[in-house]
């Protein structure tokens, strides 16, 4: 034993020995955190394919009833349609049939859309995806801003009324906040549309980029309002933090002026943890989406997701489900690699 | 000759809510006097906890807001304002911080002893400067990429220490420049402290440990309990008997070197009204319970005691 830690020692004193046992043990670790997560995400996958299966199975909701509402078919025609729609199958046929599709490297065929899932989810997705992006960066950019300034103000007014609105977004619903802006922008003042992402009478193929953008921004300010809320709190307790560090006592003493070591010192350290929290917010900015699109009557990955689980369309929910749960996990994994590969303090434990 | 930095009856109080809206002054530093001429290292030594630093961050103007100051500290004959502490700082006036804490660990250290710069010009300037200052305590160019986190305990009092004379200041105050350094490394700091005194710089050092003021300063401030005691010589302090108040009596005979010899008793936490040696003085009278001291010149040694008050009245 006592052998084996001189000889430890030794070859640790060797400088170029070592940065060569340096660089093995890095792209190990990389490869190891790689592997780790990738099989966290294949468990996470699997659990969430069961849970939906079975939550489609218990669902009170008839497809057939749901497809036909009020119309009246004779009986031949409903065994047809509950054919269609997998009504006779048991569970373990359905998730064994889901599993052969899935096998064949398709997600099936959606029963409501009548075109491959994978299109489906492409086209909605697309559509969905603007609008987070748009309304993630919003609330990204204003939630750190307002909390920088809150933060460097802390306890004046400003700081007081930016904390107050923060508390009113956090306890009011997305939804609620959605119908607040509809009417007031849209229909008392009449500045933006009421909602669909096309002026109505209009093909989509014939939509300008500008008619686009222009039924784009309600939802997305919708969206990002909340986000800004959480973000904004985050980044104000931070930079308070911040301010009461040694090292900004010390660049005081320094004699920096006050917004420069706002900005050297404050948003140097905070900016960091800021983006890693905006990356976990996926799941937030995913589950607000639906809602919005809902309000805004935005044909997106909301909107079908609500089809899909009110029609039990299993192979188009179980698609959606799927891809959302991927999104939220490369947003969690950014959020992980930003943290342990980009700040120097981590990054260095990793090399030794 | 005018002195560098004059302190004159500076009183320190925090205000504070406690339970509920009733508001508490607690008094940390109590009518401190003390100078520091060119050329000259001036320590205050006082137990760790004891408010010591607060007198370097109310030179500097950087209290917290809720603190409140009465006294005047004078720089140069000029009576320093906050207009003037933070014009002052940084350039004429620099603090060399107690830790690697002080540096923003996100900041590479060249970076950061550089500053803030207004154009691309004054950064390439102090660029040179920085790279002179870092060579001369034997920092190599590897150093200036590297992080607070990756510096040796030496390395970091050498990058703090080059990081206040950057600006070639004329006065400065170390604070606590020697904690959980090794013998060497204190070594060193103390002779990087007398170093300065030889470039014709003042130094207001912070310490609670007696060896470093000891060996380091020219003169000894003692601090107890919010109020300086005695200002003598650092030469007196070698010896009890040379030394006129009671407790530094006792805290020099308690050196292991001269006995060891502990005194039961310990300091007030809060501002008293006597003399704040009053309940372990062995030479206390009774004036000495409800009256205070003031800080007098007893043949050329500052001190804060009835015993020499008395002395000076009869002669």
């Amino acid at each position: 034993m006592i052998y084996f830690y001189k000889s430890f020692f030794n070859s640790f004193f060797k400088t170029n020995l070592y940065t060569l046992e340096m660089i093995k043990i890095n792209s190990k670790k990389l490869a190891k955190f790689l592997g780790y997560k990738a099989i966290r995400l294949l468990i996470l996958l699997v659990v969430i394919a069961a849970i939906s299966f079975i939550m489609v199975q218990l669902s009170p909701i008839d497809p057939v009833k749901a497809y036909l509402g009020q119309r009246i078919v004779s009986q031949e025609q409903l065994a047809i349609m509950g054919e269609y729609w997998g009504t006779n199958l048991t569970l373990g046929e359905r998730v064994l049939g889901w599993l052969q599709t899935l096998a064949s490297g398709s997600m099936g065929f959606s029963l409501i859309y009548r075109a491959p899932v994978t299109e489906v989810i492409a086209q909605k997705f697309f559509a969905s995806l603007t609008l987070m992006i748009v309304s993630w960066i919003i609330s990204g950019v204003v939630g750190f801003g307002l909390g920088v300034i809150a933060g460097a103000k802390e306890g004046t007014l400003t700081d007081k009324a930016i904390k107050t609105y923060c508390y009113i977004l956090q306890s009011t619903p997305t939804f609620w906040i959605g119908l607040v802006l509809l009417m007031v922008f849209s229909v008392y003042l009449g500045w933006f549309p009421i909602g669909l992402s096309v002026p109505i009478g209009q093909l989509s193929d014939t939509v300008t980029f500008w008619q686009w953008l222009y039924r784009l921004i309600l939802p997305a300010i919708t969206l990002s309002i909340v986000g800004i809320a959480s973000l904004t709190m985050y980044t104000r307790d931070k930079l308070i933090s911040v301010k009461n560090s040694d090292y900004f006592l010390f660049a005081q003493a320094r004699g920096e002026s006050f917004w420069g070591m706002i900005k050297n010192h404050g948003i140097r350290n905070i900016l960091l943890p800021a983006i890693s929290i905006q990356f976990l917010s996926f799941n937030e900015l995913f589950g607000g989406t639906i809602l919005v699109e809902q309000v805004f009557a935005y044909p997106g990955i909301g909107q079908a997701t609500v089809a899909a689980g009110l029609r039990s369309d299993v192979p188009l929910l179980l698609g959606i489900v799927i891809i959302s749960a991927i999104f939220v996990f490369v947003g969690n994994l950014i959020a992980d690699v930003i943290y342990q590969y980009v700040d120097p303090r981590l990054r260095s434990e990793d090399d030794e | 000759m005018t002195k560098l930095l004059e302190v004159n009856n500076l009183s320190i109080s925090f205000t504070q809510y406690v339970q509920g809206l009733n508001r508490h002054d607690s008094k940390v530093i109590t009518d401190l006097t003390i100078d520091v001429n060119e050329n000259e290292i001036v320590a205050v030594l006082g137990s760790s906890g004891s408010g010591k630093s607060l007198l370097a961050h109310s030179i500097l103007g950087i209290l917290p807001y809720n603190s409140h100051v009465t006294g005047e500290i004078k720089y140069k004959g000029e009576v320093l304002t906050q207009e003037l502490k933070e014009k002052l700082r940084g350039k004429e006036i620099c603090l060399i911080p107690q830790s690697v804490n002080f540096l923003d660990p996100l900041m590479k250290v060249s970076q950061q002893a550089i500053g803030e710069c207004e154009d691309d010009k004054e950064r390439e300037e102090k660029k040179i400067r920085q790279r002179e200052v870092f060579s001369k305590y034997g920092l190599d160019e590897s150093v200036d990429d590297l992080y607070p986190f990756e510096l040796s305990g030496g390395m970091a009092r050498k990058v703090l220490l080059s990081t206040a004379l950057l600006g070639d200041p004329n006065l400065l105050i170390a604070d606590e420049p020697t904690p959980g350094l090794d013998k060497q490394s204190v070594e060193e700091t103390i002779s990087d402290i007398k170093n300065l005194k030889e470039q014709d710089k003042g130094v207001l050092l912070i310490t609670h440990e007696i060896n470093v003021a000891l060996k380091t300063a020219d003169r000894i401030a003692v601090f107890y309990s919010g109020h300086v005691i005695e200002i003598n010589t650092a030469e007196n302090f070698k010896d009890a008997d040379n030394v006129l108040h009671p407790y530094t009596k006792a805290l020099i005979n308690s050196l292991p070197r001269n006995g060891f010899k502990l005194t039961e008793g310990v300091q007030p936490l809060d501002d008293v009204i006597g003399c704040p040696y009053y309940e372990n003085c062995p030479v206390r009278m009774d004036k000495c319970e409800k009256n205070k001291p003031k800080l007098i010149n007893h043949n050329g040694v500052m001190i804060r005691c009835f015993n020499y008050e008395e002395v000076n009245d009869e002669s």
